[in-house]
């Protein structure tokens, strides 16, 4: 019997090696480099899922080549992001990057790859920079730009006859680029932004700007919160008793993974985001099966950026046959693309940001069903960009 | 700024400055009596609000109680902590400079880290307080606000005055003075100092862990919560003077003034307010607002 075992090891051992060995292709190797610990490891987690959903769903090939993985925790640490990089670039000398979800961390990465040449394929940092001063043909982005959530809540702020509105944020890049991509939706459509409040990163203590917002009394509030921050915002803000009195409205991530946590007190908050609950469409609902049976939990929109990355480097990759040398065939192949994804059919805008729709969400329960589509086919203005 | 909105700010700032105390309370007894420096502080706290999360359901389900039981359930295991960690490695820092103090205790911090998203995972939690505390009162026709923060001030309250009576007032405070300036001369009077310290730094790691339970309602419960409050925290000691409890309540009351009006009024400046008030105190004097012994 052991001998048998041995022997059906040493077999599928043996057959393995001979399968690779046949394809002759050298394996593409693929810089992973997500957060695995620290505040964002959840969010890490989920796009590496969804990138390896896809893969999967490809027999492991992407361009003819067989897919090797070299993983590198990026902490979420921008002090550590260049060593990080460079590590996978020159010491593993990895054909494509994939990362990450800290903007510092990505900027970083956007850097050395434009240095270097690297294909780099950003699965969700929204940093406007990375396909605006940064961009550059081997610079891709799967997810979305910090500023197009905000724009078309904006939008809808302004539909729903709110003259006035207060926005509140924290003070870094992501707040700011969500908070100017409102303001340019909302007065746009007539409306004011009266005053924009700020507080240091990632100061939790809202008391104080709460109170502002009490006596400022606009007819609503924007906001751009996420993770521990959009849990407590949201219940202080309900505590402080504004939340009936005016209306609170934000970019996605304010009820996105954190519902449950807010325990009802973000029932009915209406959000923007590039994806959402209950989609009406089908390439949506086979995604969650099949992640849902792969992982044993629900996909959400990070695990969608990361499916979308694979997706993304498949057809940049087929068309070159795998050379990631050719790198102007592989961004004309990809930029001339339509993507079948589970957020709906999106196209990538000459600066490699995604042109899509942005969903206006209701929360229910621990879910944000879409209500309908705030926006289509938003593009990111790209400010600073020479492919523009 | 009317004077109705005003004195609700005011209320926000003492608000914030007791629950800054509270969360410092720990920190004073190990770092400003014990004179240890411990980076791990804000990983106590955070095990304390993951405890409030986590131990909730075991403890509904052991003893049918709720968000009180959780606290009791959650402090004994804080002190065995506490007990656990100065015997196997705080007992060996005492007489070491405080560099080692440093890398021990930011080695702990890594490893708090580890376990907690091990055993718990990376997700967002919120804790629920207890029903009766639940409600809101309304200031004016301005805003409202939650009983459970008014709570918190109160419980802080009686902290504070508990702690200040037991180290000025009572033998036992005194021992633990004395023994902070000079153990040997403690130990040939004949106390148990080893035992006694043991004691001061589990009621330490209990003290942040119960600030990190009683204050998860309204904090959240998420990776990472820890090292927010730990910097927050030196500053309210280092103000208020090493070792001396009346200044750290002090320096944690205007530190809640300062960031509150901070805020409102000089909202670019907000981040560096406070460390520009430490800076200024500690020009004006070097050694914090109460300077002990």
């Amino acid at each position: 019997m052991k001998l048998f075992r041995t022997t059906l090891i040493a077999a599928a051992i043996l057959g393995f090696s001979t399968a690779s060995y046949a394809e002759d292709a050298k394996p593409l190797k693929v810089g992973l480099m997500l957060p695995a610990t620290g505040t964002f490891a959840a969010l890490g987690t989920a796009i590496e899922n969804g990138f390896k959903l896809y893969t999967k769903e490809q027999g492991d090939k992407l361009g003819g080549r067989p897919i090797e993985f070299i993983k590198v925790d990026d902490e979420s640490d921008p002090a550590k992001a260049t060593d990080n990089v460079n590590k996978l670039i020159k010491g593993d000398n990895v054909d494509v990057l994939v990362g990450t979800v800290h903007s510092g961390v990505a900027m970083a990465m956007a850097k050395a790859a434009k240095e270097s040449g690297t294909i780099l394929i950003v699965p969700n940092a929204g940093a406007q920079a990375v396909t605006g001063p940064m961009c550059a043909p081997n610079i891709f982005r799967s997810s979305f730009s910090n500023w197009q959530p905000g724009y078309a809540m904006g939008e809808v702020v302004a539909q729903k006859g709110h003259k006035k509105v207060v926005t509140i944020t924290w003070k870094y890049a992501a707040g700011d680029e969500s908070v100017q991509g409102f303001k340019d939706g909302f007065t746009k459509s007539g409306g004011e932004v009266i005053k924009e409040l700020n507080l240091p990163f990632p100061n939790v203590e809202f008391q104080a700007l709460l109170t502002e917002i009490a006596a400022l009394k606009p007819d609503a509030v924007y906001t751009f919160f996420a993770g521990g921050g959009a849990v407590k915002f949201v219940k202080d803000y309900k505590a402080a008793g504004l939340k009936d009195s005016i209306p609170l409205y934000g970019a996605g991530f304010l009820t996105d993974g954190t519902l449950e946590a807010q325990g009802g007190d973000g029932e009915g908050l209406l959000t923007t985001l590039h994806y959402a609950e209950n989609l009406d469409n089908a390439k949506d609902k086979t995604f969650r099966t099949a992640y849902n049976e792969a992982y044993k939990m629900q996909p959400d929109v990070y695990a969608v950026q990361g499916y979308d990355a694979a997706q993304i480097l498949k057809v940049g990759l087929d068309a070159v046959q795998g050379d990631v040398s050719k790198k102007a065939e592989f961004a004309a192949a990809v930029e001339a693309a339509k993507f079948d994804s589970p957020r709906g059919e999106f196209t990538l805008s000459k600066a490699h940001n995604p042109i899509q729709d942005m969903y206006l969400r209701e929360a229910k329960g621990k879910e944000n069903p879409v209500v309908s589509v705030a926006t289509k086919a938003l593009a990111d203005p790209a400010k600073g960009c020479s492919m523009n | 700024m009317d004077l109705s909105i005003f004195l609700i700010q005011c209320l926000n700032s003492l608000q914030y400055g007791l629950l800054l105390f509270l969360v410092a309370m720990g920190l004073t007894l190990i770092f400003g009596i014990m004179g240890v420096i411990n980076l791990a502080h804000g990983s106590f706290y955070m095990i304390g609000a993951y405890m409030a999360y986590a131990l909730s359901p075991i403890v509904a389900n052991a003893f049918g109680g709720g968000f009180f039981s959780v606290l009791v359930v959650g402090l004994v295991l804080a002190v065995i902590l506490g007990y656990f960690l100065e015997w196997a490695f705080f007992s060996f820092l005492y007489d070491r400079d405080h560099l080692q103090q440093v890398l021990m205790t930011y080695g702990l911090i890594l490893v708090f880290e580890e376990l907690r998203s091990l055993l718990v995972g990376d997700d967002v939690h919120g804790v629920q307080p207890p029903d009766f505390l639940a409600g809101v009162i309304p200031l004016g026709d301005v805003m409202t606000y939650p009983v459970y923060r008014l709570f918190i001030s109160a419980v802080c309250l009686l902290l504070a005055l508990g702690m200040y009576y037991i180290f000025t007032r009572t033998r036992l405070g005194m021992m633990i003075r004395a023994g902070s300036t000079n153990r040997e001369m403690v130990q040939s009077l004949g106390i148990d100092i080893k035992l006694l310290y043991r004691i001061v730094f589990a009621a330490g790691v209990a003290l942040a862990a119960f600030a990190g339970m009683i204050s998860a309602p309204v904090s959240t419960v998420y990776p990472g919560m820890g090292s927010q409050v730990l910097i927050i925290c030196f500053v309210v000691v280092v103000i208020g003077g090493i070792g001396s409890i009346r200044g750290a309540f002090l320096a944690a009351m205007l530190i809640g003034f300062v960031d509150t009006f901070g805020k409102v009024l000089l909202p670019e400046a907000a981040g560096v307010l406070v460390y520009v008030l430490m800076a200024l105190i500690l020009l004006w004097k070097p050694d914090g607002l109460f300077k002990t012994s």
